[in-house]
């Protein structure tokens, strides 16, 4: 099951029949708004150059340059975020960046207690997004802990329900029957 | 639907057939296998020594099932390992079958009294059994205070690996031995070990109790009478030095103790404060041997007397400011001529005293530049101590300061009630009305008048070296902050955590390999280590660390009433 949108894929695969594996790809780095970037940064070091004479403002842009792609490689542009739900073992959440880094949270089942969508006041609109309510162990009825599942900001806002920091979605009613197929693989 | 899973350790997928021996945990419908017990055997032999294991590790360990590892199904041989079942009963009796040239697996569980009419999945899970073993799981800050939860909800994670760990003893044999039973595990690869760490073992008892020996001298000596008498005891709490000192006593003795560490936290402890004092050590060995080539401690006290002189004559330079008109503000001259010609002789006595020790500076110096190699963090703390000794002259002149603007500022509030016919009850603790006799009044007014006109003149004085004591006390809380962090720093769990990840886990993620309809679902196991940054906060070393005694609001309102301020406290002094 594949749906394409403007801003983000997503893909569910089904392994077996406690095995199930949601992954959203988000669009890759363009090259557009990377030479953009690039060429502002060194037009300034330029324009100071151009003021101060001195060529350290160079080497100084083309360090910047360079470290501030790296970072933003590694710690800030997600390129796919997995969700794998196996049944009665637990749920894993895994989002690798564009430099290959990968951040793993494996959590066990009985530490959920339920997966709801839920309501949030974002900017100037309401937004929804997936989480996971934990368990407490010490108090079984109570919720310990909130989780919210893909974290990733879409590109552009031109859809109606953007995720904080989160994916999109068409319609909320094509969210409902994805949270359900994941109760019914979870619970 | 149940879903039954099964741990299987990589290293056995290439064993021989045999018998799969291991931990059942029926409250999640797992099974743990530890090792592979090959043919030939004698059942009765096989039984006797897991009940030995057993009663040893304490782990209920039993033949599950069996394996078999041949190029083509057989017939006769999955008879034979069925026939075996009745041998040993378990429910249920787990049949893993794998052919030599296929990835995939077929497993098929019987169960002589099924409890659920439908089919249950099989899910498998390979797992490295020895990084399982060596690592120490560290569950979500949450979980670590209840220290009584039920089975039921402790983690499943925290049994797979206490059940590996516990079953070291399962270990010892393999099946090169010459015993009745041969087992495949991650040791049947060959036994690891280390000449260097053999060696280091044999000889750190003799080390430990020599330690032990000479620390008991050392804090018998500090601890005697002698030292404890009343100048010389105010000297040593005050002396930052002494305390960092006691500090590495108390961790020497940590790390002497003849006792072996209890339970893991224990062990990284005492590993952490040995790899710190180490490379405190080589850092002082290295400061020490930067400072002594080139007889650069010598030019460093050549500048120690011009740099006093140079700060003295700033501060006479600023005096003899404040005694004219300080930015535009006019004094009252004859105060202003007092106050100043005290602090200038009070900076005169402190030059003479500066230049009466001149010629023994260098040699002081020296002597006290040796004990760098007891560690950079003494170093520092000898460096801020030396920086407080030099500005001894700035504190004193903030104390007179801030006494002589309090002495005004209470006075001053006192006679304002006066002036409003108002008096402070100090039974109640409040302000009552008075009515006041008009000679008093008369002197009252008169009093407050006379201070509040001299009131600009002692404020001046006293934020011109608040401002310079604070410059200093920041100066010295920053070496303190330095000294902090080289001791509570874990260097031994950051370099674990960077060169054998596996040891500190923080979970563990699952990756589904190649599937087959028909065959079991198969996943990879692998251990998620800690983030740095909860390697730092666990793990971190305790210390007698100073931080800031009092919020932005009560030390603003300190200073303006003029009440001395000791900003930092250390977290075994009295409160005050």
């Amino acid at each position: 099951m594949e749906e394409r949108e403007d801003c983000i894929a997503l893909q569910c695969r089904q392994y077996s029949a406690s095995c199930r594996e949601f992954s959203v790809r988000c669009q890759p780095v363009q090259l557009r708004s990377l030479s953009a970037a690039t060429c502002s940064v060194w037009l300034a070091a330029y324009w100071l150059f151009v003021l101060t004479q001195n060529s350290m403002v160079l080497s100084a842009a083309i360090f910047i340059t360079l470290i501030g792609l790296i970072v933003y490689l590694h710690f800030v542009k997600i390129d796919q975020e997995s969700l794998l739900v196996i049944a009665s073992l637990g749920i894993q959440m895994t989002s690798s960046y564009a430099s290959g880094k990968e951040n793993t949270t494996f959590i066990e089942m009985s530490r959920v207690k339920d997966v709801v969508i839920n309501e949030a006041i974002y900017m100037q609109k309401v937004i929804y997004y997936l989480c996971i309510l934990l368990r407490d162990p010490l108090d079984p009825q109570s919720v310990s802990e909130v989780v919210p599942l893909f974290q990733q900001r879409p590109r552009t806002m031109e859809s109606e329900l953007p995720f904080p920091k989160g994916g999109c979605f068409r319609a909320r009613v094509q969210a409902h029957c994805w949270v359900s197929v994941m109760k019914t693989a979870v619970l | 639907m149940v879903v039954l899973k099964v741990f299987f350790p990589s290293c056995c997928s290439s064993a021989e057939s045999g018998l799969l021996v291991g931990h059942w945990i029926p409250e999640q419908n797992s099974a743990v296998i530890l090792a592979v017990v090959h043919f030939p055997f004698i059942p009765v032999q096989v039984k006797q020594y897991l009940s030995e294991v057993r009663q040893v590790t304490q782990v209920n360990v039993s033949v599950l099932g069996t394996w078999s590892n041949c190029k083509k199904k057989e017939e006769s041989l999955s008879e034979f390992l069925e026939d075996l079942g009745t041998i040993f009963s378990h429910e249920p009796w787990i049949q893993l079958c794998k052919e030599t040239d296929s990835k995939f697996w077929s497993c098929s569980i019987i169960q002589k009294h099924p409890s659920t009419p439908k089919e249950d999945e099989i899910i498998l899970v390979y797992y490295d059994q020895r990084k399982v073993m060596l690592s120490h799981l560290h569950p979500p800050g949450n979980l670590t205070n209840s220290t009584d939860h039920k089975a039921e909800d402790a983690s499943k994670l925290a049994i797979l690996f206490d059940t590996v760990a516990k079953s070291k003893v399962l270990f010892m044999k393999d099946r090169y031995d010459d015993g009745p039973i041969k087992l495949t595990h991650w040791q049947s690869e060959g036994v690891e070990a280390s000449i260097i760490v053999e060696l280091m073992k044999q000889a750190s008892i003799p080390v430990c109790m020599l330690l032990t020996f000479l620390l008991s001298f050392v804090s018998s000596v500090c601890k005697s009478r002698v030292l404890k008498f009343w100048p010389l005891c105010f000297i040593w709490s005050k002396l930052s030095t002494c305390e960092q000192l006691g500090h590495r006593l108390e961790h020497l003795q940590v790390i002497s103790s003849n006792r072996k560490a209890q339970n893991q936290p224990q062990l990284m402890r005492k590993a952490n404060i040995f790899v710190s004092l180490l490379a405190d050590v080589a850092l002082g060995i290295l400061l020490m041997s930067w400072l002594y080539r080139k007889n650069r401690i010598g030019h460093l006290a050549d500048t120690l007397i011009p740099v006093a002189d140079h700060v003295a004559k700033e501060l006479q330079d600023l005096l003899q400011w404040l005694m004219g008109v300080p930015a535009g503000l006019k004094m009252n001259r004859a105060l202003d001529q007092v106050l100043g010609r005290f602090f200038l002789y009070h900076i005169h006595l402190w030059i003479s005293y500066i230049h009466l020790m001149s010629p023994f500076i260098e040699m002081i110096l020296w002597y006290v530049g040796l004990s760098a190699c007891l560690g950079l963090t003494v170093a520092l703390s000898i460096l801020s101590d030396i920086i407080a000794l030099l500005t001894f002259h700035i504190y004193c002149f903030y104390v007179y300061g801030a006494r002589l603007y309090c002495l005004k500022i209470y006075g001053l509030s006192s006679l304002w009630r006066l002036f409003r016919g108002k008096k402070w009850n100090v039974l109640r603790q409040r302000v009552d009305s008075c009515s006041y006799d008009l000679d008093q009044l008369f002197i009252g007014t008169l009093l407050f008048t006379i201070l509040l006109f001299l009131l600009p003149t002692t404020a001046l004085y006293y934020l011109v070296f608040t401002l310079l004591r604070l410059l200093v006390v920041v100066v010295q809380g920053l070496i303190h902050l330095l000294v902090d962090l080289i001791d509570s720093l874990p260097l031994y769990s950051i370099l674990l955590r960077l060169c054998r990840s596996y040891r500190l886990a923080a979970g563990v993620k699952f990756r589904v390999l190649e599937q087959k309809t028909g065959k079991p679902l198969r996943l990879l196991m692998q251990i998620n280590p800690l983030s740095y940054g909860s390697v730092v906060q666990t793990y971190r070393l305790p210390t007698y660390s100073c931080y800031p005694k009092d919020s932005w609001g009560s030390l603003c309102k300190k200073l303006f009433l003029g009440e001395l301020i000791y900003p930092w406290k250390h977290k075994g002094e009295k409160q005050d």
